[in-house]
């Protein structure tokens, strides 16, 4: 079976995997990082989010051969890191907002706000509705309107 | 209990190492309960106002009463207390408000109370069922006795180890002080305090205005684990060699398996270790998921006809008018008549059907989100041809259940597939697979006549009729323990629970709710409430006619006909708070409605815009629509034990009724339903939520918790659909709004599930 290499939060990690073996899976059956959550396997919900060199990636859409050695990818595990604290702002947000109920997409949430005001910083503008809007995660608790707040909140501090 | 005079209880401290007290989980039946069984048992008839006599909450609270067994909970020498809850947590946050009243009898800080979730423990019967918003109501008398009367032994011993009177001795923040400044945690009192000899004990339990943790808003105590990945659901455990397992279906409801023309290739497929016809797919184990993925779309299978062959909602529909109940004659007065019509609905969560299985020759565990595990205990035991007290059924943190976790699907299929193959399996259903074979909420349709003279409503009829509604994982069992108790005599599980969640809180002179339900053909269940978002939609719409044709404001009128206090307060607070009857734009509307239900009191104020604009705004793979762009929700829940908590149910239940009003439902055809994903399946999204949002919790009003899990549901729909008939000019009477377009492309149903994209590159952002 072919091996792959790439970097996980923050380490380099080789794995025996099929080359069309989705990330998600290698991620979560053969490395045991469970954080990114499968909802749909086909990129529509969002829940396994993780972040590719920084931005916002679907693992359930990348097939494992498609990463280079040199690429960084970081799971909600390894987002705290990347602050160089306990805990990354916008974790600190949603615990402020109280803005979790199951918590079965909430990692995804988190990684794509994470994502989403790095993107905005990059352009060099604020977070509007319309940008708040264009977030595609699923939360069947409906917990939207915490996880609206506590992106504005958590944006602050990033 | 009764019989000790108000607040003092009885309680337990068993014989442990360390102090372990308990209490039975049964509360004493409220003193509303207890009228109502006096006058109901001389009345025997079904009164058309049952609810207000005993509503299904007071019915299982005395169900749990001659059956129940002891909860405990238990200090540990850290300075910690545990507590095993014999419910399932699945985000409703019962995890947390438990927590809050150990903590509150204790004087303990909440961080120091440890609550996990109990495995099934077939001695608790009816207790050990989380549904119909029953956990505080039923919880909240017995967890605070077992932690008063810990607070006493720990109080007890601390006075021996002092040597100071009980009576000078504080306890707070796990430590007992004396006035000299001896002092002593309660983890060092832990062993001192264990009981040598089991005894029985008499509390008395905190009064309200003693409370300092209940009643205050408290984060969740599962938010850490949430926000940084680390909180297990069923599919992330690690149980030796449970190895990923999925199912290839049929492609139609319920079909089964006729030949596989290929189980050898297959079996020969990279990773997969095992392929196995079960009762409900064939069944492929492997590496990973992914390689399950691959080998449940090479299998080819030819299938035989399921349960609901060429069926689809047309002629479902056709079905449901052909059952309805009369409405009976005319009448002579003048009157409103509207007949409403509800697609089935997936109550899917985001966390799919899942499972792990180790299932051995002699014994067997199961590991899944569970509301009902003693009977998914049994049921696996039967299936499994094992006596029940060798199948151990561990309770997982749920990702969601809306209904679903109230059966246990996947727990029984995941404990077939181990016993056919003799190895453990970690079992997990495929999106496609949970929206498409998954249960539903049924199809259904309501009519309504009210009649009206003058400035009076002389009488209101509603006649029900669902695709029937699958309610056997235990609340029909509660039924039949008491049907010689119930006054609704043997007319049935549904209709009994029917009669018993639904309520009239207008005057609305003579009234008379009917429900039949016909065709038992689909995978049915509840969802976030069984039948009232129906209902009360079809009731709320109708009330906005009546207003019209009487002249009068929706929201005077409805304060006028409310008859409860408490339901005048939550409607004059929405009222207040979303500022009714401004002057709005052409195409926008405010639209309210009121419900009640488990004690509870609820009223949403919505605005909606349906100007082109903003209904036709663009969204990808998205459906839009009319939007509400603003919500207000007032919410009298008894008293309420943790408001933070509340005020997230409620908002989950604004998103639930406003997807159920504008965009969610699944469309029938051919024998199968054609959403297979979040992409076809329009739930709440961040573009449907509304910018503005906002919920009041009423001040308590009485000593007793309500229930809150669903309860805004049926509020939150109505409100949406008033809105929408008001600002549009036209009443809407087909839910979801949006049902009669297909905004979508059907995916195959052969394969069943859908490849995993590849390009998951081109869209990093």
């Amino acid at each position: 079976m072919p091996e792959h290499t790439f970097r996980l939060n923050g380490e380099q990690v080789t794995v025996e995997a099929d080359d069309d073996e989705r990330l998600l899976w290698v991620l979560r059956d053969i490395l045991g990082v469970t954080g990114p959550k499968y909802g749909c396997g086909i990129n529509v919900c969002k829940a396994c989010t993780s972040h590719l060199n920084g931005k916002a990636a679907n693992p359930c859409a990348i097939p494992v051969k498609n990463l280079r050695p040199t690429d960084e990818v970081t799971t909600i595990e390894g987002l705290p890191a990347t602050a160089g604290t306990d805990l990354h702002p916008m974790q600190q947000a949603w615990l402020d907002q109280d803005v979790a109920q199951c918590g079965y997409c909430q990692p995804g949430q988190i990684m794509t706000a994470v994502a989403l005001v790095r993107r905005l910083a990059r352009e060099g503008r604020q977070i509007t509705d319309a940008d708040l809007d264009g977030i595609r995660n699923i939360c069947r608790c409906g917990t939207y309107f915490r996880i609206r707040e506590a992106i504005r909140a958590g944006a602050e501090n990033m | 209990m009764p019989g000790l005079g108000r607040r003092r209880f009885l309680g337990y401290v068993l014989v442990a190492p360390t102090l372990v007290t308990a209490a039975e989980l049964a509360p004493a039946p409220t003193a509303a309960a207890e009228t109502a069984a006096a006058e109901t048992s001389s009345r025997g008839l079904p009164s058309p106002e049952i609810t207000e006599l005993v509503d299904l909450n007071d019915v299982m609270t005395l169900a749990a009463l001659p059956t129940s067994n002891l909860i405990t909970i238990e200090v540990h020498q850290d300075g910690t207390v545990s507590f095993a809850l014999p419910r399932a947590e699945v985000g409703q946050g019962i995890t947390t408000s438990t927590a809050m009243l150990i903590a509150e009898e204790m004087d303990l800080p909440v961080d120091r109370v440890r609550v996990t979730l109990a495995d099934a423990r077939p001695e608790l019967l009816f207790n050990q069922l989380t549904g119909a918003s029953n956990t505080t109501i039923s919880t909240y008398t017995p967890v605070r006795v077992a932690a008063a009367v810990a607070r006493g032994r720990l109080l007890e011993a601390a006075a021996r180890e002092l040597g100071v009177p009980i009576g000078d001795l504080k306890l707070k923040a796990g430590v007992v002080t004396a006035p000299g400044g001896g002092r002593v945690g309660i983890g060092e009192l832990a062993e001192k305090a264990a009981g040598v000899k089991a005894r029985r004990v008499s509390v008395e339990l905190k009064e309200r205005e003693q409370f300092k943790v209940i009643g205050r808003p408290h984060n969740r105590i599962d938010a850490l684990a949430a926000v940084t990945g680390r909180k297990k659901f069923a599919l992330d455990l690690d149980v030796p060699d449970a190895k990923p397992t999925m199912v290839c279906r049929p492609p139609t409801i319920n079909g089964k398996v006729g030949s596989v023309a290929n189980l050898d290739e297959v079996r020969a497929m990279t990773g997969v270790t095992d392929v196995a016809v079960v009762s409900t797919g064939v069944a492929v184990r492997a590496r990973t998921f992914g390689q399950c993925v691959n080998a449940v779309r090479a299998l080819r299978v030819t299938w035989r006809p399921g349960t609901a062959e060429g069926k689809s909602d047309e002629s479902v529909l056709k079905t449901l008018k052909a059952a309805e109940p009369p409405l009976g004659l005319p009448p002579l007065t003048p009157s409103v008549e509207a007949r409403f019509t509800f697609h089935f609905r997936s109550n899917s969560a985001l966390e799919p059907n899942c499972a792990i299985a180790d299932v051995r020759p002699d014994r067997a565990e199961i590991w899944s989100g569970l509301k009902a595990p003693i009977v998914a205990k049994q049921a696996i035991a039967a299936r499994l041809k094992l006596p029940p007290h060798a199948v151990t059924v561990h309770v997982t943190e749920g990702g969601g259940s809306f209904g679903r976790k109230l059966f246990f699907d996947a727990a029984l299929e995941a404990a077939e597939i181990s016993q056919k193959i003799g190895k453990p399996v970690k079992l997990m259903w495929h999106r496609a697979d949970d929206s498409r074979q998954g249960r539903t909420h049924p199809m259904a349709t309501s009519r309504v006549r009210a009649a009206y003279l003058g400035n009076t409503v002389l009488s209101y009829t509603q006649r029900h009729t669902s695709v029937s509604t699958d309610l056997g994982h235990g609340l029909g069992e509660v039924f039949t323990a008491l049907a010689a108790k119930l006054p609704v005599g043997d007319i049935g599980f549904s209709q009994t629970f029917f009669h018993l969640s639904q309520s009239m809180p207008y005057d609305f002179g003579h009234h008379s709710r009917l429900l039949n339900e016909t065709d038992k053909t689909f995978n049915t269940g509840s969802m976030r409430g069984v039948y009232s978002p129906d209902v009360v939609c079809a009731r709320e719409l109708v009330v906005d006619q009546l207003a019209t044709k009487m002249g009068k404001d929706p929201f005077r009128f409805r304060r006028d006909f409310l008859r409860g206090e408490r339901d005048r307060a939550v409607l004059e607070k929405v009222a207040e708070a979303g500022n009714w009857g401004r002057t709005m734009p052409a195409d926008t509307a405010q639209g309210i409605a009121f419900h009640s239900e488990y004690h509870f009191a609820s009223a949403v104020l919505v605005e909606i815009d349906c100007r082109p604009e903003t209904v036709n705004r663009p969204i990808r793979d998205g459906v839009t629509g009319p939007r509400v762009t603003k919500a207000v929700l007032a919410v009298d829940a008894g008293l309420t034990v943790n408001p933070r908590g509340l005020e997230a149910q409620m908002m989950g239940c604004l998103m639930d009724g406003i997807a159920q009003t504008l965009t969610s439902s699944l469309h029938l055809r051919d024998g199968y339903f054609l959403e297979a994903s979040w992409d076809n399946y329009f739930y709440t999204r961040q573009w449907n939520t509304p910018p503005e949002l906002k919920i009041i919790v009423m001040p308590s009003t009485t000593d007793e918790p309500g229930g809150a899990g669903e309860l805004g549901v049926a509020t939150a729909m109505a409100a949406v659909a008033c809105a929408y008939g008001r600002a549009t000019g036209t009443m809407p009477t087909s839910f979801p709004l949006n049902h009669g377009t297909l905004s979508f492309v059907p995916k195959p149903t052969v394969p069943p599930i859908p490849a995993s994209p590849s390009d998951g590159l081109d869209h990093t952002r």
